[in-house]
């Protein structure tokens, strides 16, 4: 494990490098809230957020990305042809982005990445970006990371940890892809003994986090008990049905794929898509297996808490970010539903009188 | 507002104990500060969960529609008037409503208080004589309600409810105001400033409809969007069919729309949506002397046509 010390110069003249191997992504202030977007030249990432309010898993995973093109006009030579437009998968990296984020691409990848399966547009996108993570000195009090699997400091799905000291950062080089980033930016001077730094930051960072999740019991529990439980209606009343939950969260991976057609010229796109959506399920036929409200925000607790616990054994599908604690417009809070899921007793079951 | 608090959860024992209506539809306390949450209380023992403050911002009438039983719902002087817009769409019928009215001192927009500290983390907010005190690590600051109040709560000119059963207190004076000085600078763009003006409005839009899901006036089974055979809007970000998808809304929502500010509260990346509405909403103001929801008992002018309309275009 290599560690550096890097003056805020030198992180700028170095990001500005990196820009002629890599398409950099940062946080950038637009409007109110963060979101990373790639940096033109001479922009600086602004480190200044606490978060963005969109996760970087557009940078990866655009919300809109076509897969082909085609045209059914005879008269050209190319007709009845799928034309894959070319794949941008020149190296990026993303800058600032916080450890739980990073996580998240983690447990996408535990969908996209499968042995039987592949999704080459997230696979290859993936593996072209390399994540130079920020890490969290000041939490905040929506976020339950250290409950959730990961933490201020997790180094899971990172590649470099930056530790933000004042005038420089501390820099934890953690995989080969990241040394060769440090490399191409030009930072190089060893930092003996930083490690204690990153160790008692962590430390002071975990304690700074006051919410937490139990999620121990949810492995446990009967599927189709909680699946049929009572609390959902309860849960379910508030939900306006919006999307807010599912594009803001780094772990919701949903695409719906959609083809775009004028006259004889077509495209086809896949686009995010929301459990939340009334359309996500509707079947050819008309019918629609999760025609109301509540079997929405089911699905949308039971993926997160119990399908993907089961499926993967690899603890919740949630980083505790707590970006949909925040933004929900009608303040549906995955850390109470997660205790509710968790502490859920099936009722004893009694023959009816 | 703790009185308010106090009283519907009154009411609502009343109600559910004397079996006068079946559920109460209220808010309960917010699991993170500067929110409520909207809940549905069937049992008089649940009655105490129910709150009132001003982060009660989500407009209740969005909960009524294609219900059967009978409800009694906690009303501010917006949720009213869409509650008797619903009434006059045969969205609910007046006689399955018990409303409580509030009369509203202006809700708080949350993300103007959280700008006003710079975004820093709010652990706390209290709220006492016209201001309000945030808190979070290492900080509080004092701010004056006047300043973190929604856009549309600042401008409003309707604070009391225009139909209720019970009341929560005596009504409010209300205010006058020019309710359309933004939407006069819109006017007087010129259609590509205009065009530039709304792209850039649109340009963070993720089409999400958070802002159409929290509208009371969308209601429709199965929103234009949304409509798959044929599919009339397209499903990406693509600025257009983003565009379409806004324009066509607040069309809809002509002479309907009472500007309760569902749609810029829900937003999650921060758009002015009400600008559209808005625009509709002065057109019909301008037009057809309308203001939305004041009755349940007229219809509202783009399904009828009065002799007395303003508007020479129609003669």
């Amino acid at each position: 494990m290599r560690f550096l010390k890097i003056t805020k110069n030198d992180w700028a003249r170095g990001v500005e490098g990196l820009k002629d191997s890599f398409r950099v992504f940062g946080p950038v202030l637009e409007r109110s809230h963060f979101n990373f977007r790639p940096l033109e030249k001479g922009q600086e990432p602004d480190f200044s957020f606490r978060n963005t309010r969109l996760s970087p898993k557009s940078t990866v995973y655009p919300q809109s990305e076509i897969l082909f093109t085609y045209t059914l006009d005879k008269s050209r030579p190319d007709h009845h042809v799928h034309k894959e437009p070319p794949r941008d998968e020149t190296p990026r990296a993303i800058l600032g982005i916080r450890p739980c984020d990073a996580k998240a691409f983690g447990l996408v990848k535990l969908n996209f990445d499968t042995p039987e399966y592949k999704d080459p547009y997230w696979l290859s996108a993936y593996e072209a970006t390399t994540l130079v993570g920020l890490a969290c000195d000041e939490p905040c009090s929506a976020c339950f990371c250290t409950s959730a699997g990961s933490g201020p400091f997790d180094e899971a799905g990172l590649d470099v940890l930056l530790k933000d000291e004042g005038d420089h950062y501390l820099v934890k080089v953690l995989t080969e892809k990241g040394g060769k980033l440090v490399s191409a930016a030009g930072w190089a001077g060893e930092a003996s003994g930083a490690e204690k730094a990153f160790v008692d930051g962590a430390a002071v960072a975990a304690e700074k986090i006051t919410s937490f999740v139990s999620a121990d019991k949810l492995a446990g529990k009967v599927t189709n008990q909680l699946h049929n439980a009572k609390f959902w209606d309860d849960v379910a009343f508030s939900c306006i049905n919006c999307g807010t939950c599912t594009f803001l969260c780094p772990t919701c991976w949903c695409f719906d794929i959609q083809d775009e057609v004028a006259g004889t010229d077509g495209v086809r796109m896949k686009n995010w898509d929301s459990c939340m959506f009334p359309l996500f399920t509707l079947h050819g036929t008309g019918h629609n297996p999760r025609g109301q409200k509540t079997d929405r925000v089911r699905q949308r607790f039971m993926h997160k808490l119990k399908y993907f616990v089961d499926r993967y054994d690899k603890g919740i599908m949630c980083v505790g970010c707590g970006r949909c604690v925040q933004h929900c417009p009608v303040n549906i809070d995955i850390r109470r539903v997660c205790e509710i899921m968790n502490e859920y007793e099936p009722e004893p079951e009694t023959c009816p009188a | 507002m703790t009185e308010y608090t106090q009283k519907i959860r009154e009411i609502a024992k009343k109600l559910l104990s004397e079996g006068k209506v079946d559920v109460v539809i209220g808010f309960r306390e917010g699991t993170v500060p500067l929110m409520a949450e909207p809940c549905l209380v069937s049992d008089p023992a649940g009655v105490d969960q129910l709150v009132f403050n001003s982060f009660c911002g989500v407009n209740l009438a969005n909960y009524l529609p294609r219900r059967k039983d009978r409800i009694a719902v906690v009303a501010k002087g917006c949720d009213s008037r869409n509650m008797a817009q619903h009434i006059a769409e045969n969205q609910i019928n007046r006689d399955q409503l018990v409303i409580i009215g509030a009369p509203c001192t202006r809700m708080m927009d949350r993300r103007k208080v959280a700008a006003a500290v710079d975004g820093k983390d709010i652990t706390s907010v209290a709220e006492a004589d016209g201001r309000l005190t945030v808190t979070g690590p290492g900080f509080e600051k004092v701010l004056d309600r006047e300043s973190v109040l929604q856009d549309n709560c600042a401008i409003c000119v309707h604070v009391n409810p225009v139909l209720s059963d019970e009341m929560l207190a005596d009504p409010l004076p209300e205010q006058e105001k020019d309710r359309y000085t933004d939407i006069r600078e819109v006017e007087a763009m010129t259609p590509g400033e205009r065009y530039a003006h709304f792209e850039e409005l649109l340009s963070g839009c993720i089409r999400c409809y958070a802002c159409r899901n929290a509208c009371p006036l969308c209601y429709c089974p199965t929103c234009f969007v949304d409509e798959s055979k044929p599919q009339w809007v397209g499903k990406s970000i693509d600025p257009t069919d983003t565009l379409t998808f806004h324009f066509l809304r607040a069309f809809h929502c002509a002479g309907r729309c009472t500007d309760c500010g569902a749609c810029e509260r829900a937003c999650p990346v921060g758009i002015n949506v009400r600008q559209f509405t808005k625009k509709l909403e002065k057109d019909c103001k301008e037009l057809f002397d309308w203001e939305a929801g004041m009755s349940p008992d007229v219809r509202p002018p783009l399904d009828t046509f009065r002799p007395d309309d303003p508007g020479k275009f129609i003669k």
